[in-house]
């Protein structure tokens, strides 16, 4: 590589040296920017040039406002002010100047004033508004350069609101003689597809134009837009697959102008650009994989190993050979590719092949076990950047066998981690695998203690959550489970007896739960140790006064006998005058609980943990009281917007704006806070000193206000707050720990293959490789999706894998099966000739196994199985019984898949029946249905042939929704001629704008040969929104108790009298809104996502949009509805 | 998609920046402040990649200056390295054994130079013959304003 610039400039004399520079660069010594810059260069101190700066800012400022300044004048003053704005001084007033210097100067200084404007201001910008015009006149301009530059300046920052007004022009250009124009035009609506797709969505057959244009920079520039769209929607442009192939293969075949060389490389941008969009196309789909392969083939060969940018290009080969459907001699040459990395002594591509690596470790373990040497030389790499990337590949290849080492090594690179973010994303990791891979007990607490230790308070919410959850919910065995909490509780007696300044405040917070729920299992310790250690902790200056509520509410578990009582009530009086009022709360219920051990029984029952709370959220024990004050005279309550409506009608000029009015002032009232130990207990701060009645009476009739009014209520109350750390939490299986154990202890020694002279480095391996390949793929049975399989771990294997390593007979009946057997071999035989069982392993994934079914069942929780079964059995009790499989009835009748609709499903509002997929003479078609409160996916597969198909397995599984099989979906035969009809119900687990749900159909055909099949399913969100019938009232109360809002301003659809209402009925009818109220210009609407979860509109007319609010419990949910409604308006 | 480019001196000064996408001026600051630490502490001869956050750093060194791209994680960062040669190249090419100075004096040239080369954070044109050409008819506009001959120059 030749780096011209760097001899030059070492060439190059002192940095001073300004005198006699040739070339077209000329120094402008002698210009004022020039002394400028030298100026400063000079300058010793930072407050030298602070005041050299505000002076030539002074001097600009003075000159740009005066009228005698000619433009040429004014583009000198501009290149000075950014260079003031590049050294960190704000120079805002040339803002506008820089404006006017693009609207009225010549083509040159026009191009200083877009460079001012591109760099000053940003997207959101209000001035930017007033370019708008500019980039009008100069699209329409008959120079050339000014287009360009109006194209450039459009396609760096445009205000979203006035893509409208240009659109047409720049669309325009896409029609131009000259292929710079057009170039530039298709990057500016690729930079208007980014940030507004649906402005762009009609002049998508345009883009194909682009595509095809004879200009390959043109065609180029329109590969940005495909390579977005196809990312978004692969299935929708399988079409081009051939068009981009052949492109492709012209560009490697050096078919382009030389021109396009670079480093005598044919076009490398270009060829990485295409080889994405063909691993998207690719993904999944033997089809379209089969057009692909010739050219992968083709690239990997051209491309000599010899340059940076023929390594780029192979790098993006091997990773679409890895994604697009599974091909064996290509895999073995990219394999070969990654070793070239690996091994490279060139650190870039040594990075680049562990991150190759890591990619494909998930496909093919044993490309870990040929280049383990290499792994574990990076692991000890002076580069962190390696060592992290390293890691990052073992945490890939984790199980039961090696997670002691590998978190031993993410554990000691955290100790000197560089930075949080890394920090925060490994300590998740590690306290990931704990929780999967914990050999025993005390490792697990131990690992635990050093995650919550050095993950500190930057850590993700979420794991003390969820430690604490497999805390309290425990495992099968309930001695296990004593064991687990009595060591974590002897572990965390003994830290705090030791240096506790140093403990981050969320670790405090989970010893204080652990020590108040669980001490009184330990023996060693008696109660009031634990109070004094507690106590101790209280009285740290670093302890903050959230995880002194924490400890506060342990020390109410924990007071028991005179001297439990006597410590209580010390530590009581000191916080019971606190400024904090939660505190204060919690120091008058430790004081009342530790009196009256009776009520403390029934408030904090032991061993509650595992009850599942009844949570009254509409506080309906509350109407007693609050008909009891109306009836004594109290003034209804209003909900706020209504509040603030009345305030504004009795001022005749209101003259707040608008955006104070609702949303802002609600969130100062919002009651959720995450981080307190009880969500509920905020509200306690609102309301003031609960005791004190005359102030309540004074209060507002809110109901959430009115939580903490009675005695009686308040234990109540307490009952939750118990559980409240526990709560929020996704309900799963708790593993079970024993297994494990059992699990780890089973191990046999691994015998490593290379004879390697450093025995340390040997041992390393074995240990870090130690069942590999049997891991990953459990992993790539159950599909690696991290989430999913969280907490779950391979608990669901564990048992078995047990019993069958103890009693060493592996049967080779299902999948389950298989790769305990493949855990038996590859523990002994760590090398393994590679061709035979790699084709094993690449093709394991694709076949759905038998424990494809068990994944899915296992991933529902079963609490969330049992109430879909029962809502169903309650609203139509024949779903249940009716298999569903009508293969029998007029089976000699077509094949419409219509006439096979289950009979109860007849009648209610459903879908069109869409085509899902064919495979060999079975056709998939899929509908869905609503029925009641339930979304029932059908999926109909119908044998067109003579013969009979057997083994029909049907799997389906979502990220998005939670899929529970209503019909009897194991193994099935299909009679010729006949359709099967399956049903699964659907509930939303995570909205997204559309929900998918992916599945697999493997069946056997006649011949004997095992078949697999992929198919998707998608459907819109709204097909899982309902109305919501509540009242205004009820609204209010709920509008304050949800976190997450959203906010949108949408068109207004106008029929000609009252827009507002037109407007809201139109989103009411399409997409199953209830219309709450209508008052004045305002409207509020509700509904809910299916399994109850609410969300809250409220609109509001506004300069002539309607400005929209969404509220939801579910953190998705607005921006899906919004995005929903938007559509609507825009249909219209 | 790229995020931004920065170009700083070995003393930690910096001598351009461009963000891709908007971000706040106190962003921008706190960016700056981060790679120029990051960036200036390395080793020679170690990683040109870096992870920061979600972003991955290209940097490279060319003489007393460094360039330092940051692009999202699904990115190639050979690639990445290859645009930052290019763009060196293309600045190579116009000031003509191309200098720290020349960027320093010069640097609404080296913004313009960029625009042409890399626009809303993707590579608009790779070939260098083009990017040139455009440059320097735009610089004709500096001579004489209403000739039309750069025109036959640029697009001809």
């Amino acid at each position: 590589m030749s780096y011209v610039g760097e001899k030059t400039l070492t060439a190059l004399p002192s940095l001073l040296s300004l005198d006699s520079q040739p070339g077209p660069a000329k120094l402008s010594s002698t210009s004022k920017l020039g002394n400028l810059i030298r100026g400063i260069t000079e300058l010793t101190s930072k407050h030298e040039e602070e005041k050299l700066i505000q002076r030539e800012l002074e001097s600009i400022k003075e000159q740009v406002s005066s009228p005698n300044t000619s433009m040429r004048q004014m583009k000198e003053l501009m290149v000075r002010a950014i260079y003031c704005e590049s050294l960190g001084y704000e120079a805002s007033f040339v803002y506008i100047h820089a404006i006017k210097l693009a609207q009225q100067g010549t083509a040159l200084e026009k191009r200083v004033g877009y460079l001012a404007v591109s760099l000053f201001l940003n997207e959101s910008h209000e001035l930017l508004l007033l370019l708008v015009n500019t980039v009008l006149k100069d699209l329409q301009s008959t120079n050339l350069i000014e287009v360009c530059m109006a194209l450039t300046v459009v396609s760096q920052i445009f205000p979203k609101e006035m893509i409208p007004a240009i659109l047409p022009l720049v669309e325009e250009k896409l029609n131009h003689p000259k292929e710079i124009i057009r170039r530039k035009a298709v990057l500016a609506l690729y930079k208007f597809y980014l940030i507004a797709p649906n402005q762009v969505q009609h002049i998508h057959n345009k883009f194909r134009k682009a595509l095809c244009d004879k200009d390959p920079g043109v065609m180029t520039a329109s590969l940005h837009i495909y390579l977005q769209m196809i990312q978004e929607n692969p299935e929708g442009y399988k079409d081009l697959t051939g068009s981009f192939v052949n492109i492709l293969k012209q560009v490697v075949g050096g078919k382009l102008p030389i021109d396009f060389n670079y480093h005598s490389v044919p076009a490398p941008w270009l060829q990485i650009h295409l080889l994405r969009i063909l691993s998207f196309l690719g993904k999944n789909d033997l089809r379209t994989s089969e057009l692909i392969y010739e050219v992968l083939d083709e690239s990997l060969r051209r491309a000599e190993m010899n340059r940076n940018i023929t390594y780029a290009i192979l790098y993006e080969c091997v990773k679409c050979i890895y994604t697009i459907h599974p091909k064996s001699n290509l895999l073995e040459k990219a394999a070969k590719c990654i070793g070239n990395f690996v091994l490279s002594p060139d650190i870039n591509l040594k990075y680049l092949g562990l991150k190759a690596l890591t990619y494909v470790i998930q496909q093919d373990p044993k490309m870990a076990l040929q280049h383990q040497m290499t792994i574990i030389e990076c692991l000890d790499h002076p580069d962190l950047i390696i060592k992290r990337e390293t890691l990052e590949l073992l945490f890939r290849i984790t199980n039961a066998q090696n997670v002691v080492v590998i978190v031993e090594k993410m554990l000691e690179f955290l100790q000197n981690s560089p930075d949080d973010y890394t920090t925060i994303d490994l300590v998740g990791k590690v306290a990931e695998l704990a929780e999967k891979y914990a050999p025993d007990n005390e490792w697990f607490i131990e690992t635990m203690n050093t995650v919550f230790s050095l993950g500190g308070d930057t850590m993700q919410p979420d794991i003390p959550n969820s430690f604490l959850k497999l805390l309290s919910e425990g495992f099968d065995s309930v001695e296990e489970d004593r064991k687990l909490r009595l060591f974590a509780v002897d572990s965390y007696v003994s830290l705090l007896q030791g240096e506790t300044r140093k403990l981050p405040q969320c670790f405090l917070q989970v010893i204080s739960w652990v020590l108040g729920e669980y001490s009184h299992l330990s023996e060693d310790h008696n109660r009031s140790t634990v109070l004094r250690l507690l106590e101790k902790l209280l009285d740290m200056k670093q302890t903050s006064s959230e995880t002194k509520c924490w400890i506060l509410m342990a020390m109410t578990k924990l007071c028991e006998g005179t001297a439990g009582v006597c410590v209580a009530q010390q530590v009581s009086e000191t916080y019971i005058s606190s400024m904090d009022t939660v505190l204060r709360q919690r120091a008058q219920e430790l004081q009342h609980l530790s009196q009256d051990s009776e009520l403390r029984e029934e408030v904090l029952p032991r061993d509650s943990g595992l009850d599942p709370m009844e949570i009254d959220s509409s506080l309906s024990f509350l109407d007693e009281f609050v008909s009891g004050a109306l009836a004594a005279g109290a003034a209804p309550y209003k909900p706020p917007h209504q509040r603030q409506e009345e305030l504004a009608e009795a001022k005749v000029l209101s003259l707040e704006p608008y955006g104070l009015a609702l949303p802002i002032s609600m969130s100062s009232c919002s009651i959720t806070d995450r981080h307190s130990p009880t969500p509920l207990s905020m509200s306690s701060g609102l309301s003031g000193d609960s005791t004190d009645v005359s102030h309540r009476a004074g209060l507002k009739l809110d109901g959430v206000q009115r939580v903490w009014g009675r005695d009686g209520y308040l234990a109540k109350k307490e009952s939750v707050e118990e559980a409240a750390p526990v709560q929020g939490l996704t309900p799963v299986h708790s593993p079970s720990l024993q297994n494990e154990g059992d699990g780890s202890h089973s191990q046999t020694p691994t015998p490593t293959p290379t004879p390697e002279p450093d025995r340390e480095k040997e041992q390393l391996a074995s240990s870090l490789f130690f069942g590999v390949s049997s891991q990953s793929s459990v992993c790539l049975m159950g599909k690696p999706d991290s989430t999913f399989n969280r907490r779950r771990k391979a608990k669901v294997q564990a048992p078995g894998v047990t019993e069958q390593l103890s009693s060493s007979v592996a049967p080779v009946s299902n999948a389950v099966d298989n790769l305990l057997c493949n855990n038996l071999q590859d523990s002994n035989i760590n090398s393994v000739s590679a061709a035979s069982s790699k084709q094993t392993c690449e093709l394991s994934p694709r076949v759905p196994a038998a424990n494809g079914t068990c994944n899915t069942d296992c991933g529902l929780p079963e609490s969330d199985r049992k109430r879909s079964n029962l809502s169903i059995s309650r609203d139509n009790g024949l779903v249940d019984a009716d298999s569903a499989l009508s293969e029998d009835q007029g089976s000699r009748s077509d094949l419409c898949p219509s006439s096979y609709l289950p009979a109860e499903l007849c009648g209610l509002y459903r879908s069109e029946i869409a085509p899902l997929c064919t495979a060999h003479s079975l056709e998939l078609s899929a509908c869905h249905v609503h029925q009641g409160d339930d979304m029932i996916l059908i999926i109909f597969i119908s044998n067109s042939s003579d013969s009979q198909v057997l083994q029909i397995r049907l799997d389906l599984k979502s990220e998005q929704l939670k899929v529970t099989c209503v019909s009897d979906s194991s193994v099935e035969n299909i009679k010729s001629h006949t359709v099967a009809v399956y049903q699964y119900s659907l509930a939303v687990k995570r909205p997204g704008v559309d929900v998918e749900v992916d599945g697999t159909l493997s069946f056997l055909l006649p011949a004997g040969t095992p078949q697999t099949k992929h198919f998707s399913y998608k459907l819109p969100l709204t097909a899982f929104i309902r109305p919501l019938l509540i009242s205004t009232e009820e609204y209010g109360t709920m509008w304050l108790g949800f976190s997450h809002e959203v906010k949108q301003n949408l068109t207004l659809v106008d029929d000609g009298c009252e827009p507002l209402t037109f407007t809201l009925n139109l989103l009411k009818n399409r997409l199953q809104l209830h219309l709450v109220e209508i008052i004045g210009l305002e409207g509020i609407l509700a509904c809910r996502l299916l399994q109850n979860q609410p969300c809250l509109m409220h609109c509001r007319v506004h300069a002539g949009a309607l400005a929209v609010w969404l509220r939801s419990p579910v953190p998705e949910l607005p921006d899906c509805l919004v995005y929903h409604c938007q559509r609507v308006l825009q249909e219209k | 998609m790229m995020r931004f480019l920065l170009l700083f001196s070995r003393q930690g000064k910096l001598r351009l920046q461009k963000w891709f996408t908007p971000i706040s001026e106190r962003e921008k600051k706190k960016i700056i402040r981060d790679m120029t630490n990051m960036v200036l502490a390395r080793q020679p001869r170690s990683c040109n990649f870096l992870d920061w956050k979600d972003l991955k750093i290209i940097y490279k060194r060319y003489a007393s200056l460094y360039f330092c791209l940051a692009i999202e994680n699904q990115e190639n960062e050979l690639l990445a390295l290859e645009i930052i040669h290019r763009y060196v190249e293309l600045l190579d090419k116009y000031f003509g054994n191309v200098c720290e100075l020349d960027i320093i004096f010069n640097f609404e040239k080296a913004y313009f130079i960029l625009d042409e080369f890399i626009i809303g954070g993707e590579v608009q044109e790779t070939s260098k013959q083009i990017v040139n050409r455009s440059i320097e008819a735009s610089d004709m506009l500096q001579e004489d304003d209403s000739s039309e001959w750069y025109e036959v120059e640029l697009f001809g």
